[in-house]
């Protein structure tokens, strides 16, 4: 297929399903509309809402909030994962003890912990962030530790062989095979961070893209939702189109970048 | 003279998942001469890799000693360079990085180490190469880094491991003509773990046999008096080289039914 081809048929993909939405929730089908505008809204109604917002200027300060919560989120807890994975995997007694913890807490849905953070931390943006850290670390944390783990035999060999101590060891061959592993999972820490935003948000605020959306649904504005949702959309692509950039860049050694991602 | 690795009746054994011990190699011995290179030939699993890891300091003998230049090896061996079988090269550093990596480990200044190394990567012809991945080499190029990687750091002993095992025939002719002008260059006491007795015997200045696992022992031991400098494809043609590889084969031969007789009982 050729590019052209591909883009034409994507943007097809958009023209219909668009196109449905607008046609049934404005047009009745034998006598009544399919899709009531007050659950489903319109598509013109959601372009309205989301150029007022950009408009008006109001949506850039929750962007701005929701972008910075998961920055703080991926970077607090990628520290705490790189940090924790290093210190069990160089110590496996220690991992031997906290095995079943871990387990636990990771297989904990993290959503529950949401209200008992803003209990702590207020409904600021810091109950956001440590929802995110809660998922963004694991994910680094699990990736680090396997890394570690799954350096080869024979390249540890070969390190001993050229003469490098612990120190060396650690600098030149653990380091950079944890963090393969952890780039490696990069979309998915990153797509994390921004869930642990938005949903804490979504829970409890007073800005960022998550309280966007939940005002629009207590006030059953459907089209806010949708718009709210579109914007976030838009948010996350861009966002992943950074992180696949700085991925590309930071594994120039791997065979097939592609094979990376998760 | 003191020899440069001295192993005398070295057992060497695993311990097994499910308990006991798995007696890899016994009563091992084996001197190699400094500059002298020596290969040592067997069926596949005998434990040849065995024996030179406990060369290296890798793993320690169970029984008996493994003496570097007169002393008692305790840890790894600080003289030796060692080419495995497997891909050893760091993934994530270029082929110079992977090169200048044991000399800006023992502390020499940066620039100096990637200066050598670029010399070293010349010598192996990979001198337009520095800046690929390992994963943008073939298979004989990586060779080719990984030979330069440890003699950059001048070793007095040479351990291979089938080093060129898994490459094609051709590109492992053309690396074992560049190992001995290597060597030539520089006499290193080199220990050349192969199960090809053909590589062995060209290369060689003595071929070891080792008898088919468990408890594998040397079993012969053949001085390659061939002249020097060698091309390995022409040396193939030389009627001592016949007579020599007859010879040993006749020894060798058995110790592979034995070996596979072991292999598919097991």
């Amino acid at each position: 297929m050729s590019r052209l081809t591909l883009l034409s048929l994507q943007v097809l993909v958009t023209v219909v399903s668009i196109g449905a939405w607008y046609v049934l929730t404005t047009y009745p089908v034998f006598g009544h509309i399919l899709l009531p505008p007050f659950f489903f809204s319109t598509p013109v109604d959601v372009v309205k809402q989301i150029v007022a917002w950009f408009v008006s200027g109001v949506i850039w300060k929750h962007l701005w909030v929701t972008l910075w919560e998961s920055i703080l989120a991926f970077v607090i807890g990628s520290i705490g994962g790189v940090l924790v994975g290093f210190w069990f995997a160089r110590q496996p007694r220690t991992a031997a003890v906290f095995d079943p913890y871990v387990k636990m807490a990771n297989a904990l849905p993290r959503v529950v912990l949401a209200p008992i953070f803003t209990l702590w931390l207020g409904l600021g943006i810091w109950s956001k962030v440590a929802l995110g850290v809660t998922l963004v670390f694991f994910i680094v944390f699990f990736n680090v530790y396997q890394g570690i783990k799954e350096v080869s035999t024979t390249v540890l060999a070969n390190a001993r062989m050229l003469g490098m101590n612990e120190g060396q060891l650690m600098r030149h061959v653990y380091w950079p095979s944890a963090l393969s592993w952890m780039f490696s999972s990069l979309h998915t820490s990153v797509g994390f961070a921004v869930v642990g935003a938005v949903v804490g948000e979504y829970l409890g605020s007073a800005a960022g893209l998550g309280y966007l959306i939940q005002q629009a649904e207590g006030v059953f504005d459907v089209g806010g939702v949708f718009a709210g949702m579109f914007v976030l959309a838009a948010f996350v692509i861009v966002i992943d189109a950074l992180v696949s950039v700085i991925e590309k860049r930071l594994l120039v050694w791997r065979p097939a970048p592609a094979d990376a991602r998760p | 003279m003191v020899p440069a690795v001295e192993l005398s009746d070295v057992d060497i054994a695993f311990r097994l998942v499910g308990g006991g011990e798995y007696r890899a190699v016994t009563g091992a011995n084996l001197k190699v001469a400094d500059g002298e290179f020596v290969s040592i030939v067997g069926p596949t699993g005998c434990g040849k890799s065995t024996l030179l890891n406990a060369t290296a300091g890798l793993i320690s003998p169970v029984a008996g000693g493994v003496s570097i230049y007169g002393s008692a090896l305790d840890g790894l061996n600080r003289r030796a360079g060692y080419l495995f079988q497997a891909d050893a090269l760091f993934p994530w550093k270029t082929a110079i990085e992977n090169v200048a990596i044991g000399p800006e480990t023992a502390g020499v200044p940066r620039q100096k180490a990637r200066a050598d190394a670029l010399q070293w990567l010349s010598r192996v012809g990979l001198g337009a190469f520095g800046d690929r991945y390992p994963h943008m080499l073939s298979g004989g190029q990586r060779k080719r880094v990984g030979l330069a990687q440890v003699l950059i750091r001048d070793p007095k002993i040479l351990l291979m491991d089938e080093p060129f095992g898994p490459l094609d025939a051709q590109t492992r002719q053309i690396m074992g003509n560049l190992l001995l002008d290597l060597w030539s260059a520089d006499r290193k006491a080199v220990l050349f773990v192969t199960h090809d007795l053909e590589e062995a015997i060209a290369l060689s200045d003595r071929v070891v046999i080792m008898s088919a696992g468990p408890a594998a022992r040397i079993i012969g031991d053949w001085t390659v008096a061939l002249q020097r400098p060698r091309d390995i494809g022409e040396i193939k043609l030389d009627a001592a080289f016949h007579a020599l590889h007859r010879e040993i084969w006749q020894m060798l031969k058995a110790e592979v039914v034995k070996g596979y007789a072991q292999a598919g009982a097991a």
